[in-house]
């Protein structure tokens, strides 16, 4: 593993230091969701739908509400009517009638496991016997899974109210198409035809899960002056707020939400699920009600990432330069609209320069569980198409895979085939650390192995942080702020403001805290947080050393004017203080010290990442051993390189799985078939070597540090970079995910290989 | 004047012209000048709350969250895109 900032002009940034929060974490004294014990509480339980896809024609809870022990009921009737209201949630809007109806079915359950009712009682027991009591009345209705089945004239409609959404022009007709995007740029047609090389491929994809290892966990108080408080896993307080809020349509102050520590999250935890059915029950019962869901309601129940189907054709000329690229992609949506294949489209053929490029996307509405975002949402299904066509192509023309990706790399300047160009951005750095990692350029020995590379791209978003903090009188400074933390930012941010004061990142004690504690903070996602909120911590950095200025000028009964700031050293007219001395004084000089920031950054930034892997094929069973992997990525400038390397190895085993083993089964009737972490295969540690890291640092100069997004690029690549050395081992081209043994055993023996 | 592009899904009310320099201080002239010069495209800009749900602007490759009153420069690069979220 390699850092390049690491010894250079900064003190903090760059350095390794404990994680705040590490001893809690380590001895077991974190608080999950799950942990909460409150007076009173009792336990709330879920009845969800058998059917893949059926009306609900009544719901009889008489019998429930009757049990001894039952304490509340809730179905679809507790919840308030929000036909198509839309509601901006930050990363994006929502269709609240939908996320009302996925919260609790309404007419209809659209996918086996749909929730249908809710129980509290005095124990799980009580609350599951009950859950067995309540009629509901189905009429099941056929149901369609496949995404191309979905999309034909005449397959069942999951909505009568969806139609196809073509950037603002609807269709006439209600569909299961609910989004068509297009982008086109230049003469493609014409490029193909003057193309001397195109390799045209259709792929898919299954739909895997997030495979977060904390179940979803909620527990509300609905209290007897009518405020809410919510403590559940989430990665976004203030949008957990919003919906709660919005879906029981209660005004937003009078809910509090309280984020627990979350044992992952990757996209899957920024809808609720559980929260506004704990807050009915809480209501009605009068007592805090804790609702966790078991394994197989979280596969069933909440959001895998998109199965699906493209296409990709791309034409080179025989001197190595790419042409002309087409693209379709069919991503599932799951139940409801709102899929993934806005950034699918916008992703596909962002690693390279296309003078001429055609982008077809379809959102389609499947009888599965609503699709969620999962690291890099779109793109890893849009890269392993691309990217294994980029590999064949080099192949054809006899081009080494690096210098065919260096020859048509995207680099500032470069126009996206949806129009914007980027500025500065750092593929080329990876392609060419590849090139000179020590992995490249040992040779790969041996029978049936081979050798993958594969490039990746994902933005990185700004959007809202606040943050503030309080010097203590020992030189301390206590941070507050609203990211809840997944992978490691309560360090990210302290380290920034520790930089910032000229102190040491142990010197600073950040917490989490709950909506009513902070300014408004964005949810952990979109690989924003190291960037956004790191950028409120300098800026509050800069608050605080603005007013330690003016406190040392008070001291010295000098001018701010001629205070000057070295490090962590306050200096004037001979005169020396350090911060933690000031801080002693602050009792002298005009009392606390509280500095404060809100950013709305509006500068997104790019982040790429280039994966090399060597693979050994077992040539009678297919199974795909990883023998070496290397990621590489552009991060800017690594605030803690440890958890820098812990983000890009824990998003390469997250795509390792995704290429291998990882996949939704279902029965003809649309039911799961694999719901438990022993039946869906996630990779262990014995199944995957160590991952080696080499971060490469283009500073991205839309932030102070020159942070960029780190977590969501490095799932991207693993998939097509598994599939090109699947290719180098046994010489087959794998066009489907996972590629697991049986799958590609058949291609295999299909092939003769 | 920004060089404002014209979504391909857009093109049905340009004639299929791709990209119009046009004067707008903002996003919201922007999307008034465009109606003028093609009448029909505000209606797929903008809803009643603002931009329309589910799209972006990006301005000079920055993805504004200012909405209808983000600043637009007279040597400024508009484009209408999908949102996008992230994990």
């Amino acid at each position: 593993m390699s850092s390049t900032t690491e010894g250079t002009k900064y003190k903090v940034i760059g350095t390794r230091p404990v994680r705040h929060d590490g001893a809690d974490k380590v001895t077991g004294r974190a608080v999950y969701g799950a942990d909460l014990r409150l007076s009173g509480m009792v336990r709330g339980r879920i009845l969800r739908s058998p059917h893949a896809h059926a009306r609900i024609k009544s719901i009889d809870t008489s019998a429930a509400e009757q049990l001894p022990g039952v304490l509340a009921v809730a179905t679809r009737n507790d919840l308030p009517n929000l036909k198509d209201k839309i509601a901006n949630l930050g990363e994006g809007a929502v269709n609240l009638a939908h996320l009302s109806a996925n919260v609790l079915a309404h007419d209809k359950a659209l996918y086996k496991g749909h929730a249908v009712a809710a129980v509290a009682a005095i124990n799980n027991h009580v609350a599951e016997e009950a859950l067995a009591l309540i009629k509901v009345d189905y009429e099941p209705l056929p149901a369609v899974m496949d995404l191309t089945e979905a999309m034909r004239d005449g397959a069942p409609l999951l909505h009568d109210d969806v139609h196809t959404n073509s950037m603002g022009k609807k269709s006439e007709k209600p569909s299961n198409i609910s989004t068509h995007i297009h982008f086109e740029t230049g003469d493609v047609d014409d490029a193909f035809a003057k193309a001397d090389v195109i390799v045209e491929r259709e792929f898919r994809t299954a739909s895997v899960h997030q495979g977060y290892i904390e179940p979803h966990v909620a527990t509300a108080l609905w209290n007897a002056d009518g405020h809410l408080t919510v403590w559940c896993a989430t990665q976004g307080s203030f949008t957990a707020r919003q919906q709660t809020s919005e879906l029981l349509q209660i005004p937003v102050s009078r809910v509090t939400v309280v984020p627990c520590e979350i044992g992952g999250g990757f996209g899957g935890k920024i809808a609720v699920y559980l929260e506004p059915v704990a807050a009915i029950l809480s209501r009605k019962c009068g007592r805090p009600v804790q609702l966790v869901m078991n394994r197989d309601e979280v596969f069933e129940g909440t959001g895998p990432t998109p199965g699906s189907a493209t296409r990709v054709k791309l034409g080179a000329t025989n001197d190595g330069k790419l042409v002309a690229g087409e693209a379709w992609l069919a991503y599932d949506a799951g139940a409801f609209p709102g899929g993934m294949i806005g950034p699918g489209c916008m992703c596909v053929f962002s690693c390279y320069e296309f003078p001429n490029a055609r982008v077809d996307g379809y959102d389609v509405l499947v009888n599965k569980p609503k699709t969620q975002a999962y690291r890099a949402p779109g793109a890893t299904q849009a890269a392993f198409a691309c990217e294994t066509v980029i590999d064949e192509l080099a192949e054809r023309l006899g081009v080494d895979p690096i210098e065919f990706r260096l020859n048509n790399a995207a680099k500032e300047g470069t126009r996206r085939v949806d129009g914007p160009v980027y500025p500065r951005v750092g593929l080329v750095e990876t392609l060419e650390a590849a090139r000179n990692s020590e992995h490249w350029k040992t040779p790969l020995e041996g029978p049936h192995r081979g050798r993958g590379i594969a490039s990746g791209y994902w933005f990185n978003i700004g959007l809202k942080s606040s943050a503030a903090a309080n010097v203590n009188p020992d030189g301390t400074v206590s941070l507050i702020e609203g990211s809840t933390d997944i992978g490691g930012t309560r360090a990210s941010i302290a380290m920034q403001l520790a930089e910032t004061l000229g102190i040491r990142a142990e010197d600073v004690k950040p917490r989490v805290a709950d909506t009513d504690g902070v300014g408004y903070t964005d949810v952990t996602g979109g690989s924003r947080v190291t960037f956004a909120t790191g950028m409120a911590a300098h800026e509050v950095g800069l608050d605080i050393q603005r007013q330690m200025t003016e406190r040392a000028a008070a001291l010295w009964e000098c001018d701010v004017e001629s205070v000057e700031v070295e490090g962590n050293t306050y200096k004037a007219n001979g005169n020396s203080i350090t911060f933690a001395e000031l801080a002693g004084k602050l009792g002298q000089t005009g009392g606390p010290v509280v500095g404060r920031a809100a950013v709305d950054p509006q500068g997104s930034s790019h982040g790429f990442g280039t994966h090399l892997v060597d693979v050994e094929v077992d040539p009678d069973t297919a199974k795909v051993t990883i023998l070496r992997y290397t990621a590489i990525q552009d991060v800017g400038t690594a605030i803690h390189p440890a958890y820098v390397e812990g983000q890009m190895q824990g998003g390469a085993v997250q795509g390792i799985g995704w290429a291998l083993n990882e996949e939704y089964f279902f029965d003809d009737q649309g039911h799961m078939q694999n719901a438990s972490y022993l039946d869906y295969r996630m990779p262990t540690s014995l199944d995957v070597p160590m991952i080696d890291t080499i971060i490469v640092e283009v500073p991205n100069p839309a932030h102070p540090f020159g942070v960029r997004g780190v977590g969501e690029t490095p799932i991207i690549a693993p998939p097509a970079a598994i599939a090109n050395a699947i290719h180098g081992a046994t010489g087959v081209r794998m066009h489907e995910l996972p590629m697991s043994p049986p799958r590609l055993w058949a291609q295999m023996n299909k092939n003769g290989s | 004047m920004a060089r404002v592009f014209i979504p391909a899904q857009w093109r049905d009310l340009s004639g299929g012209t791709a990209d119009v320099q046009l004067e707008g201080a903002t996003v919201a002239q922007i999307i008034d000048a465009l109606d003028a010069r093609f009448p029909g495209m505000a209606a797929r800009a903008r809803d009643e709350d603002g931009i329309a749900a589910g799209l972006a602007v990006s301005i000079d490759d920055v993805i504004t969250s200012r909405g209808l009153r983000a600043k637009v420069a007279a040597d400024s690069e508009v484009h209408f895109l999908p949102a996008i979220g992230g994990g």
